[in-house]
């Protein structure tokens, strides 16, 4: 499925595993947290990059310990209508400072990406929206006004010059 | 009432754009029917019996005149030329065809009116009492922040798809007239030793579960409302629950949770926001938004007006109006007035263009162009000096508008029932224009007094029957509509979830079961001032079921 971040479609080298044994393997893997959470010794010790993927049940903050070792998070909408992704999302980037790649993975329609943008998501697993049609989606507003993860100004702070 | 800058206008402007585009993506078959709903319903769309019906915000029930013509020409010119009037301060319209709704956004975006959030699972119309800014019995007027709440949870990125759908409702007056505690989150505006801030009820709510809702907190200042509202909204989007839509409400997550732990993980989570994740909502952006709700400069007049004293001495009809429709104003020889929607035959709640023009002149030249919805499915017409009642009511008696009863047994609050709405189970709106026909005289109405009586037609209880001080519920047994009755309900300061009284009646039946209540509460009341929902307090609900079922 194409990955796409930073506006362009990016070849995905990453493998998700879903019991953590891959084998040999020099790209980076992403396992379930769980897996990560249980016995994180043996990937760490692969030397490879390491990502993680949650579930809309899981608990981002269990992620505190690992965060410096992880190039990549990804989180899981296994239905679009499901909205937990968005403040997992929040609070990696904006309570626990994450600053690596964070992925939506699963059911991600071309109709929730802005949403999913300004909640901190950098790239996007999908066969639903094409390049074109997710930039079109990320300029379909010209402010907003809430802070948020993106750190877009807020309407608030910009009616006031702040 | 505030007004649009260019960073209001060009969202608004925005999301028509992004909406034709959803529509036209939907059309051509590129988007799925099942992927397009939740998109339409954040947009006010819906697939209803006959036809796909479009609900406008009218954020807190603020409306000025131009709004208010541009709802008549919408009414005219993509509907059958009517509008009904929502419990949630809101405006639908019925027969709109979906290929037609973007352009009525565009229409709409040119009054600075919208359809955003006003269905789906997000934050929607933020409500408020309807006497607003006018009323004698407030503190302060909640609308400015009504309008900072709305400006907030506009596409707010985290909370759109939450597990249901999120209300709340803010007032400042000690008699709550927004139901504050029947929703998701009712604010109460207190001002403590000057600083200004809010009462937090939680997870209140109607449905086929009704709660009152939980206080989570005694007071929290506004400077930090907006991030206390993002810690309550972050802990129910993580833990309400989505496996089951009908328990899927804030109100299932604190009574499941309790309201000691609901309350512990808001505070938890409150606490532990950093710097960085504060609004910091500006001291210039709220001065700057409540400056649009400074008073009008109405012209001092005397406490009692002559020509208004004089009126009611020659016109009993319009003294009985002047009785029940007017709510006491702030400043001296002024008043609001009520445009009941609810004549006797009628449909609660319904306007015609023709209607909605005479509110939209009425406010020009006599209300400071100052109109509101009621969620009580009525308008407001906010501050009428007493010397001008009786020219406005003469003029809403031609438009059907004058009907004396605002709070009384026929001011019901009515779902579409089964005749429009493909949840209902039973008809609403034939059983309550028959009630209101058992109880045509006004003069009996004005004896009877304060009644608030609510039906739905089915558990959903769209038209809040659980919180009527008599409540009817419609119920499909083998292919048969009954009406269950609910005594004790209300959704003032003193909220309370109304009881069932016994078995449902057959539909002849109820109104005048209705009437042997109403006949006993008549009898059981120690001076006429006593309402029914007082006697009903003071005496409990037997005597009520009692007369209820005392059929010959």
């Amino acid at each position: 499925m194409p990955l796409i971040k930073d506006n362009e479609v990016r070849q995905n080298t990453w493998i998700y595993v879903e019991d953590g044994d891959v084998g040999a393997t020099p790209n980076g893997i992403s396992v379930p947290l769980d897996v990560l959470l249980d016995d994180p010794a043996p990937l760490y010790a692969r030397n490879t990059p390491l990502g993680v993927r949650l579930q809309p049940e899981d608990d981002p903050l269990d992620l505190e310990p690992h965060l410096d070792r992880l190039d990549l998070i990804e989180v899981s909408f296994p239905k679009y209508t499901d909205g937990r992704g968005y403040s997992q999302a929040q609070l990696l980037r904006r309570r626990m400072g994450y600053t690596g790649e964070l992925r939506a993975v699963g059911h991600v329609l071309r109709d929730q990406l802005l949403y999913m943008h300004r909640s901190g998501f950098d790239a996007y697993v999908t066969d639903r929206a094409g390049l074109p049609s997710v930039m079109e989606a990320m300029d379909e507003f010209s402010s907003f006004y809430q802070p948020a993860a993106d750190r877009a100004q807020s309407v608030f702070a910009a009616r006031h010059g702040l | 009432m505030y007004r649009y800058d260019e960073f209001d206008a060009q969202l608004v402007r925005d999301r028509v754009s992004q909406f034709r585009g959803q529509v036209e993506r939907r059309l051509s078959g590129e988007l799925l029917e099942d992927e397009f709903k939740p998109l339409r319903l954040q947009n006010g769309v819906y697939l209803q019996l006959h036809a796909y019906m479009l609900r406008v915000a009218i954020p807190y029930g603020q409306l000025d005149p131009a709004k208010m013509r541009k709802l008549a020409h919408i009414a005219r010119k993509y509907d059958r030329g009517y509008g009904h009037w929502t419990t949630r301060q809101n405006v639908q319209f019925n027969w709109v065809a979906l290929k037609d709704i973007p352009d009525v956004l565009e229409e709409l975006a040119e009054v600075e009116m919208h359809a955003i959030q006003t269905s789906g699972n997000c934050i929607r119309n933020v409500t408020s009492d309807h006497f607003a800014g006018a009323t004698a019995d407030e503190i302060l007027d909640p609308r400015p922040w009504c309008e900072i709440i709305r400006q907030w949870s506009t596409f707010h990125p985290e909370f759109a798809f939450l597990p249901r759908k999120f209300k709340i409702a803010v007032t400042a007056a000690e008699h709550d007239r927004a139901a504050i505690r029947v929703h998701d989150i009712g604010l109460h505006m207190r001002n403590v030793d000057g600083v200004v801030g809010f009462e937090v009820h939680v997870g209140g709510g109607q449905g086929r579960t009704p709660h009152i809702a939980a206080k989570v907190s005694d007071f929290v200042p506004e400077s930090e409302i907006l991030d206390y509202l993002e810690a309550i909204l972050r802990v129910y989007n993580r833990f309400g629950r989505r496996d089951n839509k009908y328990k899927a409400r804030i109100k299932i997550l604190v009574s499941e949770t309790g309201e000691a732990e609901f309350t512990r993980l808001v505070e938890e989570e409150f606490a532990a926001q950093r710097e960085s994740e504060k609004i910091a909502l500006p001291q210039a952006e709220i001065d700057r938004i409540t400056a649009y709700f400074t008073p009008p400069a109405l012209p001092e007049k005397p406490a009692s007006s002559d020509a208004f004293e004089r009126a009611k001495a020659a016109d009993p009809t319009f003294a009985l109006w002047a009785e029940a429709n007017l709510n006491a104003h702030k400043v001296a020889g002024y008043a609001s007035v009520t445009a009941s929607h609810k004549p006797v035959g009628g449909i609660a709640g319904d306007a015609t263009d023709a209607q909605m023009d005479v509110l939209a002149d009425l406010a020009d030249a006599y209300g400071q162009g100052d109109i509101r919805v009621t969620h009580a499915q009525n308008v407001v017409l906010a501050h009428i000096a007493l010397d001008d009642a009786y020219a406005v009511y003469t003029a809403l008696d031609k438009a059907g508008l004058a009907a004396p009863n605002e709070s009384l047994i026929s001011d019901m609050i009515v779902c579409p029932g089964l005749d429009y709405c493909n949840l209902a189970n039973a008809r609403s709106i034939p059983i309550s224009q028959e009630i209101a026909r058992e109880f045509a005289s006004y003069e009996d109405q004005a004896d009877i007094g304060q009644l608030h009586l609510n039906i739905s037609g089915c558990i959903n209880a769209c038209g809040h029957h659980h919180v009527g001080h008599i409540g009817i519920l419609g119920v499909d047994r083998k292919g048969e509509e009954f009406y269950q009755i609910t005594f004790g309900g209300r959704a003032d300061e003193k909220a309370a979830i109304g009881e069932i009284a016994g078995p449902g009646l057959r539909a002849e039946e109820v109104p005048t079961a209705l009437r042997r209540v109403v006949e006993r509460y008549r009898g059981l009341r120690i001076q006429n001032s006593e309402r029914f929902i007082d006697v009903l307090e003071r005496v409990g609900t037997d005597p009520f079921k009692e007369a209820l079922y005392a059929a010959d």
